[in-house]
């Protein structure tokens, strides 16, 4: 019965300080590393732990298949969660990167996205006349109308994917200072040629300064590269009055993005738009619109690689557990020897515990290594990225500090749990029979 | 088989070690089982059995580009096509955007190119001639609680009607389910008469929005693919005609590299298992010394001391493994249960269970190796003397 519940017990305190462990910040963290330390160097138990820790880390080498299980399978953890994190993160980012406050893009009402949305010629020229638009030096409202089609390219690898291909005016760069042109120039309204997203370059086929690309029945000349950090990375730009009749869309938009004369503007035009009676819109500030988009996928992306890593956690621990057990075994004469020359219980838990979770600390910075140095700058592509539009969407791995404490976390838990147990039995290790042992 | 008993009582010599170690290849198979059966889900969406006899002709623009009417005609006279229907991707709305599921207007002769799906024929003569009649899944019928006289109001994303309004009604007059139990997925979907949709819609009317058609033989797949494509060449509605499992195939993997990423997560998983086990097992030796000594004393060979550790690895696998597998088999049951068609998950079958088991078997061999070797070489009188 006694054992009963004082096993319940460290069950309740490990979900305790697991729980409390999750929801601590870094800072926290370094407060409680601070008074550890304090502890273990100003006080006399503090003291003695540190002499128990200093023997056990002597002998280290000594088991090293044993401690490399515990460092290497929680690197595993780790590599595996940061990884499938850092993939989330980069697609979140790319999304939510794309877009302001002062600019507002405008669909046909309904549509949900820009690949859903058709506007008439007539209404991209209503909507460039609702009040709380920006103007240029010439007085012209600042207002970019936009069709956006998909086109099927060969990929790298061989494959054919679904590219956008957004059909712009002379306003697009203007609705976009952050899109800058970093090789070749802009292309010439009338004519066939192409700038292309810094993402796209790298990842299909043939596109290279000055290639030709085939888009419908007609070759197009690509004469510049464009990058914007965002979403429009994926994306190939054409002469809106060009391609149109090409993808037999005349003179019809699927969006209109406008510069607002500033942030607070943007209640105003929606107001406008929607007084309008010709007009049936739907208008979001753009950072909005495409921060929306992001929402589901990388939700869907953290959902699975927590699950995984805690499958991948529970294996952990068991490892980590046998080793940590087969380490107090046999150490067990040492620990009843200090044991019996007056060495209390806590010196002894704190020291197989503090030995447990340094391994696991180097697990941790380990696995976040790995998936740092194999993703940190990989690139991947999805499909899934953009609404329904279903082209590609190009996205860098963003393994950030966040992510690497976050996988930190994971594994210190991960060596708490397995060490908290091994630690208790060594300090109720009936000090006779163990000095008995051989 | 003799000497189970022997590798048995190894095994229990540590009960916490063995439960230990078999606990971590648990969740490792656990992990493999559930992550697998994701992988094979899309990977058999390429090769599905009604797939592999139809063909899907598209723009050769690109995606949610028209073809016109005028084509059916003419696909139709092609050699080796049996049937040609026509689709339209509607994208509608049921309530919230959150209850998304694939709805299309269909031709009138569209069950008969869609194998997949098993309408009773009564209700594909309601659906020919209801004006404004749809036929659903049964999954999806399940979920909205439809039945058979029910109207159904969706939300248009692309296709507005004449008046500008969104708001489109359909009757349901027909309830399908899957023919194969492999594509189980169809059942989320809905049709509806391409007619009442291209009548009432506000553009692009007499266009559709590609052609799905029926081929006597799969093996006439190239040769029609080419057919159907050089009808319309050099014009400007050019066409890509493949066979609808290409279609799929190649649609997923726009979406990710499923299975490189199963590949590097399980290769990192089986990494440290490998590690683990194999040092349980060089314990387990190494504590048994002279144990494995006397059995050599009294006559074992070096080659059954060799196969007695081998056997307790592959024990030892096998058992957490399967336990594992049993699970993921609980586990996948359940989550398709509680997320329908939000995640793909194939049932944990045959191929899932041969590859597991010939892992279990390898990584045995693999971890138990080592151990087995040092316990054959050992020499009688040195563990014996304890040197």
């Amino acid at each position: 019965m006694k054992r009963f519940l004082r096993g319940l017990l460290l069950i309740v305190v490990l979900v305790i300080v697991l729980a409390l462990w999750s929801a601590l910040p870094w800072y926290g963290a370094a407060i409680a590393a601070i008074l550890l330390v304090l502890w273990l160097a100003l006080t006399r138990a503090g003291r003695r732990t540190l002499n128990v820790t200093g023997v056990g880390l002597a002998t280290l080498p000594a088991r090293w298949g044993a401690s490399s299980v515990i460092v290497i399978g929680i690197a595993g953890v780790v590599g595996v969660l940061v990884a499938l994190l850092a993939m989330g993160e980069g697609l979140q980012a790319t999304l939510q990167g794309t877009g302001s406050a002062d600019t507002a893009i405008v669909l046909r009402g309904g549509s949900q996205a820009e690949s859903s949305s058709v506007l008439l010629h007539a209404d991209t020229v209503l909507i460039a006349q609702a009040a709380g638009i920006a103007r240029d030096a010439q007085g012209h409202a600042i207002a970019s109308p936009e069709l956006l089609l998909a086109a099927n390219l060969p990929k790298k690898n061989g494959q054919d994917a679904n590219l956008s291909v957004r059909g712009v005016g002379p306003e697009a760069w203007a609705v976009r200072p952050n899109l800058h042109i970093i090789a070749g120039r802009k292309f010439k309204p009338g004519t066939l040629e192409l700038d292309v997203g810094k993402g796209v370059m790298g990842q299909f086929e043939g596109m290279t300064m000055g290639s030709k690309v085939k888009l419908g029945n007609q070759l197009w000349t690509v004469v510049g590269e464009f990058d914007s950090g965002d979403a429009f990375n994926s994306e190939i730009w054409a002469d809106m009055q060009t391609i149109g009749p090409v993808y037999h869309r005349g003179s019809s938009a699927s969006s209109v993005t406008v510069k607002l004369t500033s942030p607070s503007a943007f209640a105003q035009f929606k107001a406008a738009l929607a007084a309008n009676p010709q007009l049936k819109v739907d208008a979001e500030t753009t950072h909005k619109y495409f921060a929306d988009q992001s929402g589901g996928i990388n939700k869907l992306i953290r959902y699975l690689g927590t699950t995984i890593a805690i499958i991948m956690g529970i294996g952990a621990v068991f490892g980590a557990l046998n080793s940590m057990y087969a380490a107090v075994a046999t150490r067990s004469r040492e620990i009843a020897t200090l044991r019996a020359v007056g060495f209390r219980g806590t010196p002894v838990v704190v020291s197989v515990l503090l030995e447990t979770m340094l391994l696991a600390l180097a697990g941790g910075v380990l696995g976040a290594f790995i998936a740092w140095a194999i993703f940190g700058h990989y690139t991947a592509s999805t499909s899934a990225g953009g609404g329904f539009s279903f082209t590609q969407m190009i996205f860098q791995f963003r393994v950030t500090p966040a992510l690497v404490w976050n996988g930190i976390k994971w594994a210190l838990a991960i060596g708490f749990i397995g060490g908290l147990f091994p630690a208790v039995r060594a300090a109720r290790l009936p000090v006779t029979t163990a000095l008995r042992e051989l | 088989m003799k000497y189970f008993h022997l590798v048995w009582g190894a095994l229990l010599r540590r009960k916490a070690r063995t439960i230990f170690t078999m606990a971590s290849v648990l969740a490792a198979f656990l992990l493999f089982g559930m992550l697998d059966s994701v992988r094979t889900a899309f990977a058999d969406a390429g090769h599905s059995v009604s797939g592999a006899s139809q063909m899907i002709t598209m723009s050769k623009l690109g995606l949610g580009q028209q073809l016109p009417l005028s084509l059916q005609s003419r696909i139709e006279s092609v050699p080796g096509v049996t049937a040609v229907a026509y689709v339209n991707w509607f994208g509608g709305i049921y309530q919230d955007p959150k209850n998304f599921f694939p709805n299309e207007a269909v031709s009138e002769n569209y069950f008969a190119v869609q194998d997949a799906v098993n309408l009773p024929p009564d209700q594909v003569k309601t659906f020919q001639s209801t004006r404004d009649g749809a036929v659903v899944g049964a999954a999806l019928a399940k979920k909205f609680h439809w039945k058979i006289g029910d109207k159904i109001p969706l939300q248009a994303t692309i296709w507005p009607q004449k008046d500008g309004s969104n708001a489109w009604n359909f009757t349901l007059v027909g309830i399908f389910t899957a023919r194969h139990a492999t594509e189980k997925g169809i059942e989320n979907a809905m049709f509806f008469r391409w007619k009442y949709f291209d009548e009432a819609r506000q553009f692009a009317n007499g266009s559709v929005g590609w052609y799905q058609e029926k081929i006597a033989s799969p093996d006439q797949a190239s040769r029609v693919s080419t057919a159907i494509d050089a009808i319309s060449a050099n014009s400007d509605h050019e066409t890509k005609t493949e066979t609808a499992n290409a279609f799929t195939a190649s649609f997923l993997s726009q979406l990710a590299n499923i299975g490189l990423i199963v590949t590097g997560i399980m290769a990192a998983v089986f990494f440290t298992l490998i590690l683990l086990t194999g040092n349980t097992m060089a314990q387990a030796v190494r504590e048994r010394i002279p144990e494995i000594a006397v059995l050599k004393t009294i006559g074992f060979t070096n080659r059954s001391v060799l196969s007695l550790v081998l056997a307790e690895a592959v024990l030892l696998v096998v058992i957490g493994g399967v336990i594992g597998m049993l699970l993921a088999m609980m586990v996948v049951g359940g989550l398709k249960a509680a997320l329908g068609q939000t995640l793909p998950m194939a049932d944990v079958g045959g191929s899932i269970w041969g590859s597991a088991i010939v892992l279990m078997i390898v990584i045995g061999f693999v971890v138990g190796v080592l151990p087995a070797l040092r316990g054959m070489h050992l020499k009688i009188v040195d563990a014996l003397t304890g040197r």
